[in-house]
């Protein structure tokens, strides 16, 4: 189809991207794995000492808010997609369901998607206020005491639930768009056929559409992952530079936080190493889950 | 006969309880997704005293509203600076991703040349590598070209409008997403021009542009939407208080550790860096909500 070959005009109409693509991604890549091996790396006079294998990940490990973060970011990825992902697959079913208002409900179901993560963490903060926030006023109807969710002192607990709230409320517009999008290209035919057999609605759910859904949920389940193993910015809005309740600094701290905190020390001795080796670390970690669910899903994914 | 109406009456009772029962749960999701919203406009118009009181007034009578909490979140940090920088920075990576994603795209789609598989597969999976590893060396880069001021010299204006765009300056997902949309431009089209005497290049312009102009608005918006959403890169890169965009800039103004935070003051400022975005929104909801589910773009 596409007749002779045209190799330099090609590479003319591609060199703005890969000239840039070059300086900003691929480099700074390399530059990861480069830096991470360099000992005791001044960045200001940008001299080291010497070359080290493992150095910089143990200072890293060793650092006291490691195994914090660790925590922290298992905890948001492993509590968070899931209940997600069942919230907007109930919802967008049911969305899908009707006719009238369909497009009024997605619109107001897409506006999450559309907000400041700074913004509407800090409206979070409030709803969750001891005094005067949404949440223990809700809770007083049921007559439960006020309970202390993000403010000074608040407990990890507390603290966690609360920004597990709000992960959840923000990536739920994604996830609807694209199920309702999987869903509308379902043939009608298999749901006529179930009619005729009249199967019953739950079956019909286990059996028709999450098979037919399953390369969607996948798709879904993976990018999920990897963007709730890089939680930063939701904490950052929820709890401010402090990364946790006043009083408890850092109890809400993340791995992407690990290479930030080390970057705004750059003038320490070996602070850009370590960003690089926290960097690498949550790459591997997140590369191994994806290839993992990707193994997982070959025997599970309808095609 | 009458057995079956019976069937036929109690299954239509049944699908209406059904129905019933999906709009209830739709309209208490929407009512979830809605509150963070609402709790934001209502503090941001509520006076201390209003604010202060326990339990938390629900709803506020309109003629107790109190604007001025805007003016004093205007006066605390200057949020028309931040908006003017997140535009200048918007429009900047946003010319300059249109452009260079066109022309990739183009050789993507519609050239034939020696390795376009494999550079395409090198493409796509660095993909899914995180923006963390390549930020802290393009902290270093911009560093190095002198973008962020050193110990005697200040950062300049047109140095942080620098170091805040260049390198949003492309996407690979963008590129893969305009592809796919010029790939569906049939081949006579392309062969005609040719027949015509014409080049490639306003081949590009006349012909394929203007049909995929759909999907370059989607890039642009989102491509936008992205600036004024960014808190890392320019909380990085910026020190000046008048170089910031919205985003690091709401924060900064805000980010007492211990004490009293104006509660009132602070969503009436959310609510000033939010609107545009939904403003926004809702003018161009059609290509924003079209392109998120085509393309299964990950904010």
């Amino acid at each position: 189809m596409l007749e002779e070959k045209n190799n330099l005009k090609a590479w003319l109409y591609l060199s703005p991207a890969l000239v840039l693509l070059a300086v900003f991604t691929f480099y700074p890549l390399f530059n990861a794995f480069y830096l991470v091996f360099l000992k005791d790396f001044n960045y200001l006079l940008r001299e080291f000492d010497g070359y080290t294998l493992l150095g910089n990940f143990s200072y890293v490990v060793r650092n006291p808010n490691f195994k914090q973060a660790m925590i922290n970011t298992f905890f948001i990825v492993f509590v968070s997609v899931p209940v997600s992902v069942m919230i907007a697959l109930f919802v967008s079913v049911a969305l899908n369901s009707i006719k009238k208002l369909q497009g009024f409900f997605q619109t107001i179901y897409f506006l999450p998607y559309v907000t400041n993560a700074i913004a509407v963490g800090m409206a979070f903060a409030f709803i969750f206020h001891q005094d005067y926030g949404l949440i223990n006023t809700f809770l007083g109807w049921f007559n439960v005491n006020p309970i202390n969710w993000v403010g000074t002192g608040a407990s990890w607990g507390n603290a966690m639930f609360s920004l597990l709230v709000y992960t959840i409320w923000g990536g739920l517009a994604f996830k609807i768009m694209i199920f309702l999008s999987g869903l509308q290209s379902i043939d009608k035919q298999y749901y006529d056929a179930a009619r005729v057999d009249s199967t019953p609605r739950r079956r019909v759910f286990t059996k028709i559409t999450v098979p037919l859904l399953s390369p969607m949920i996948l798709y879904i389940v993976i990018t999920s992952f990897i963007g709730a193993f890089k939680a930063y910015a939701t904490v950052v809005g929820m709890f401010g530079v402090g990364l946790g309740p006043a009083g408890n600094p850092k109890s809400m701290i993340t791995m992407v936080a690990l290479v930030y905190d080390a970057l705004e020390h750059t003038g320490s001795i070996g602070a850009i190493s370590e960003a690089a080796a926290a960097s690498i670390i949550l790459f591997s970690i997140t590369l191994l889950f994806t290839i993992i669910q990707m193994w997982v899903s070959k025997k599970r994914v309808h095609y | 006969m009458e057995n079956s109406i019976k069937i036929d009456k109690v299954s239509r009772r049944n699908k209406i309880i059904a129905k019933v029962f999906v709009y209830f749960f739709l309209v208490l999701f929407a009512v979830i997704i809605l509150i963070p919203f609402y709790w934001m406009v209502l503090t941001s118009v509520k006076s201390m005293q209003d604010l202060t009181v326990t339990p938390p007034i629900l709803f506020l009578p309109f003629d107790r509203w109190r604007l001025d909490n805007f003016q004093s979140a205007l006066n605390a940090a200057p949020y028309l600076i931040f908006m003017r920088n997140t535009v200048i920075v918007s429009f900047l990576s946003t010319v300059g991703t249109i452009f260079t994603t066109i022309f990739a795209a183009f050789a993507f789609s519609r050239l034939n040349f020696k390795g376009r598989d494999t550079l395409f597969m090198i493409l796509l999976s660095s993909m899914m590598i995180p923006g963390e590893m390549f930020v802290i060396t393009n902290f270093i880069t911009v560093s190095d070209l002198g973008w962020l001021g050193s110990n005697n010299v200040s950062q300049t204006y047109g140095d942080a409008l620098k170091a805040l765009s260049l390198p949003f300056m492309t996407s690979i997902f963008y590129i893969f997403f305009l592809r796919q949309t010029f790939r569906q431009i049939p081949n006579e089209l392309y062969y005609a021009a040719k027949v015509d005497g014409t080049s490639d290049f306003k081949y590009l312009w006349r012909i394929m542009v203007p049909i995929a102009k759909p999907t370059i608005i989607t890039i642009i918006i989102l491509n936008a939407m992205g600036t004024w959403n960014a808190y890392i890169w320019p909380n990085l890169v910026t020190d000046n208080v008048n170089f910031r965009l919205v985003t690091n800039g709401l924060r900064t103004a805000y980010n007492q550790l211990s004490g009293q935070v104006i509660y009132n003051e602070q969503m009436a400022a959310a609510l000033i860096v939010t609107l545009p975005l939904l403003i926004v929104f809702f003018l161009l909801k059609k290509y924003i909500m079209r392109g998120v589910s085509r393309s299964g773009i990950k904010g």
